[in-house]
């Protein structure tokens, strides 16, 4: 049910075919098909309303696949919903951390979600160049961007072999956007397969090594790079 | 990044199970009483707020007689407003910064983050308890025995049990919903009524009031037993659902 054809022995980590999802009555998927490989970073982009947020939703297990055929990490999105929920991470325009908890104490709260080890949480917020003076800072003390690599962490410490992020650069200065984008990529070489809704189109563009087009619930491939 | 197994099933690594769930629920309730220990929203709000109202009755009735009399029902009266606070707070907690989104999306058990919010509330509302239990003793002049005691303690676990997994139930309800902070009073306050009942019931036993037996005390604690385990059933397995939509 692959959606494009694939060398062999590449993982397909996201692979939608003719995918439906309904907000309330309106179809904000409308027979979306796509396909991601492992590695990739994907850069989705479109205008506002044409169905990006939806399409990271469905892929995170968050909104129900209505018609179509869907696997994420080669788990069916209708029968083991739940499963992909746990492979997968999210982070939308919030981060989804406790302000009143420190950095470390963040991360090892995700990580502890799917039963990571202290070791595994130092090596997550080392990756994201938060040990040291950070790691025992309240969250209500860091920067918009320091938060955000916290969240990034958190998918680290979690494992989560998908990210999926919507709008990333929201809120970052300069030098927050570029912290960011070198954490993807390396998340990225690391194994992880980066999907990314962003407005910020030049900025991601250099990021992304794919780009897909959201446009009225479908997506179209642009270019490879 | 862990390179992700190649033959990972879903029938070997779901997370649903027993121990999943137990692990989750406390690393969800150490979660809330670490957040609770450092913004110390009990100690520093929550418990002035319900002294407040515990003077405030005294400085309304202002008789002796009739205080000592309506004790019991006083001291549940001021739980119940608290409970509003804390289970606001509580949910205030996980959606300031979307935390209850990210919950749900790395597909830990619902259950477990059920049990592990209403064990939270739960403790917080036995210290609360305890705390407007020993003003009714300084107040209102309340008086309990030993044997009274035992009956106190067992009212206090049981109505704050069942007041935590209703009040955990309907925080969820309303978190996701416009207008929470007075949607929740709405919902909330009609359900726990039992609760008032009961336990001020039992706590008049254990306090002797107006001469009542402490054997009298007994049955509406089996009510307030019921009611803590039917909202617990209820809500661990209607708060997965109840989150999604």
């Amino acid at each position: 049910m692959s959606a494009i054809a694939h060398e062999p022995g590449t993982d397909v980590v996201v692979d939608l075919v003719d995918a439906v999802a309904v907000l309330g009555s309106f179809p904000a998927l409308a027979g979306a098909t796509l396909s991601v490989r492992r590695g990739e970073i994907v850069l989705l982009r479109g205008p506002n309303g044409a169905g990006k947020t939806t399409l990271l939703r469905l892929c995170a297990g968050l909104v129900p696949l209505e018609r179509g055929q869907g696997r994420i990490l080669g788990v069916d999105l209708v029968r083991d919903r739940e499963l992909v929920r746990h492979r997968v991470g999210m982070i939308g325009h919030n981060n989804g951390l406790y302000s009143d908890l420190t950095v470390t104490e963040n991360v090892r709260f995700w990580g502890r979600t799917v039963g990571a080890s202290t070791s595994e949480v130092d090596a997550a917020l080392h990756r994201m160049g938060l040990d040291g003076r950070l790691a025992n800072l309240p969250i209500s003390r860091l920067s918009a961007g320091q938060k955000r690599r916290t969240a990034l962490a958190g998918l680290v410490a979690r494992r989560a072999e998908l990210w999926l992020l919507d709008e990333p650069h929201a809120g970052l200065d300069a030098a927050g956007r570029d912290e960011l984008d070198q954490v993807l990529k390396l998340a990225a070489a690391a194994g992880a397969t980066v999907m990314v809704a962003s407005h910020e189109l030049e900025r991601a563009s250099q990021l992304a090594t794919r780009q897909v087009e959201v446009v009225a619930g479908q997506a179209r491939e642009l270019e490879t790079l | 990044m862990s390179k992700p197994s190649q033959n990972s099933s879903p029938e070997n690594s779901s997370p649903k199970n027993t121990s999943t769930v137990i692990a989750t629920a406390r690393l969800i309730a150490t979660k809330d009483l670490r957040v609770e220990l450092r913004s110390r929203v009990l100690l520093n709000q929550v418990v002035p707020f319900s002294l407040i109202v515990m003077v405030m009755f005294a400085f309304a009735l202002d008789s002796d007689a009739v205080l000592e009399r309506v004790a019991p029902g006083l001291v549940w009266l001021a739980t119940l407003f608290s409970v509003l606070i804390m289970v606001s707070r509580s949910f205030a907690v996980e959606t300031a910064d979307g935390a209850l989104d990210q919950l749900r999306s790395s597909g830990v058990p619902a259950m477990g983050i059920f049990i592990g919010k209403t064990v939270a509330l739960m403790v917080q509302l036995l210290v609360l308890v305890t705390l407007l239990v020993g003003a009714a003793v300084v107040l209102y002049r309340a008086q309990v025995s030993w044997s009274g005691g035992v009956l106190l303690v067992t009212t206090a676990i049981a109505a704050t049990c069942g007041l935590a997994a209703v009040g955990t139930l309907y925080g969820g309800l309303a978190a996701g919903a416009k207008g929470r902070e007075t949607l929740l009073p709405l919902l909330l306050l009609p359900v726990v009524a039992p609760v008032l009942i009961g336990a001020t019931r039992a706590t008049e036993s254990a306090f002797g009031t107006n001469g009542i037996a402490i054997s009298e005390g007994w049955p509406w604690l089996g009510l307030l037993a019921v009611f803590a385990v039917l909202f617990s059933v209820a809500g661990a397995v209607a708060f997965g659902p109840l989150l999604d939509d």
